[in-house]
C-alpha cells in the first residue's frame, strides 16, 4: 500500500511540474517536450489505476503520434518567440486568480463531507492474477460499443482527409514529372526516321 | 491509503493549470492547442479513476473515444495552423483579425 502511495505522489509531482512548465516556458519546442513528460507520468498513474491498455495507448498514440506531429509543426513553422510572449506578464494575474479559484472550488467539492472518500467509494481489491484489462475492454468495445467504435473509425478517416485536403497545394511553374504523360509517350512523338543517301567522306 | 479523492484532485489541479495556460498564452496558437490536450488529459484522468473505483469498464471505453477524437482534433488543428502560417506568415492570434469581428 505504501509503495503505491510513493509511486502516486512521485508521478503526480512530476506531472504537475511538467504541466506547469508546458504553459510557462518560452520555447514551444520545450513546451511540447514537457507535454510528453506529462503524458508519460499520466500513463504511469493510469497503470496504478489498473487501466493498462489505456496507459499503453496513451504512450503509443499520444507520445508516439500526436506529440511528434506537434513537434513537427513547431519546428516547421518559423515562429518569433518574443512577440508571442508579449502580454505574458499582463495576463498572469488574471490567469492565476482564475486557476486558483477554479482549483479551490473543485477541491472543496471533492474533499468536503467525504463525498469521494473511502466510505462512499471503498478501495476496490486488485484484479486477480489472470485478469486481462485489454481483453475485458475489447469484449466491451466489440459488443456493446460496436457502433460508436465504427463511428470513431469514420472520424479518424475524416480527420485524415481533412488534414490532407487542407495542406495539399498545387504549385504552378515548377518542373515536375507527370507519370501519366511519360507512360503515354509513343515512339513517333519523339523519333523521326529520315531517308537519305549515304555520304562520302570529303576529299578522302 | 489512496482514495478516489486523490485522483480527482490530481485531475482538478491539471485542469486548472491548463485553464491558466490558455489565459497566459493567448497569443500562441500552438500552446493553446497543447493546453486543450492537457485539459482532455485531466478529464481522462477522472474517467479512469471513476472507472476503477466504481468497478465499471465503461469509463475506460469513454477515454478510448476521447483519445480518438482528440487525435483527430490535433491533426486538423495543426493542419489549419500550417495553412494559416503559409497564408499569413504569422500565428499570432492578435493579428488574425480579417473578419473584423
Amino acid at each position: 500500500m505504501i509503495v503505491q502511495e510513493i509511486i502516486f505522489y512521485a508521478f503526480s509531482i512530476v506531472m504537475v511540474f511538467a504541466a506547469a512548465a508546458v504553459i510557462t516556458v518560452r520555447n514551444p519546442v520545450y513546451s511540447a517536450l514537457f507535454l510528453v513528460l506529462t503524458f508519460f507520468s499520466a500513463a504511469a498513474i493510469w497503470m496504478l489505476l489498473e487501466a493498462e491498455f489505456l496507459a499503453i495507448v496513451l504512450v503509443v498514440v499520444y507520445v508516439g503520434a500526436v506529440m511528434v506531429l506537434f513537434l513537427f509543426v513547431v519546428m516547421m513553422l518559423d515562429i518569433n518567440v518574443d512577440t508571442l510572449k508579449a502580454g505574458f506578464i499582463r495576463y498572469l494575474p488574471v490567469a492565476l486568480v482564475v486557476a486558483v479559484v477554479m482549483a479551490v472550488e473543485m477541491l472543496m467539492v471533492i474533499w468536503s463531507k467525504g463525498r469521494f472518500g473511502t466510505d462512499a467509494f471503498p478501495v476496490p481489491p486488485p484484479n486477480p492474477v489472470g485478469y486481462s484489462n485489454t481483453r475485458a475492454l475489447g469484449e466491451l468495445l466489440y459488443t456493446e460499443y460496436l457502433l460508436p467504435f465504427e463511428v470513431a473509425g469514420v472520424i479518424l478517416l475524416v480527420a485524415i482527409l481533412a488534414a490532407i485536403a487542407l495542406t495539399l497545394r498545387k504549385r504552378t511553374g515548377i518542373k515536375t514529372q507527370d507519370p501519366a504523360r511519360q507512360v503515354r509517350a509513343r515512339r513517333d512523338q519523339s523519333v523521326r526516321l529520315v531517308k537519305m543517301k549515304s555520304e562520302k567522306p570529303q576529299g578522302g | 491509503m489512496l482514495t478516489l479523492a486523490h485522483f480527482l484532485t490530481l485531475g482538478a489541479i491539471l485542469f486548472s493549470l491548463s485553464v491558466a495556460g490558455i489565459f497566459i498564452n493567448r497569443k500562441n496558437v500552438i500552446i493553446l492547442l497543447m493546453c486543450i490536450e492537457l485539459m482532455l488529459l485531466a478529464v481522462n484522468m477522472n474517467f479512469v479513476a471513476f472507472s476503477r473505483f466504481v468497478g465499471n469498464l465503461d469509463g475506460q471505453v469513454f477515454v478510448f473515444f476521447i483519445l480518438t477524437v482528440a487525435a483527430a482534433e490535433a491533426a486538423i488543428g495543426l493542419a489549419i495552423l500550417v495553412v494559416l502560417f503559409r497564408n499569413r506568415g504569422t500565428i499570432n492570434v492578435a493579428e488574425l483579425d480579417d473578419l473584423k469581428g
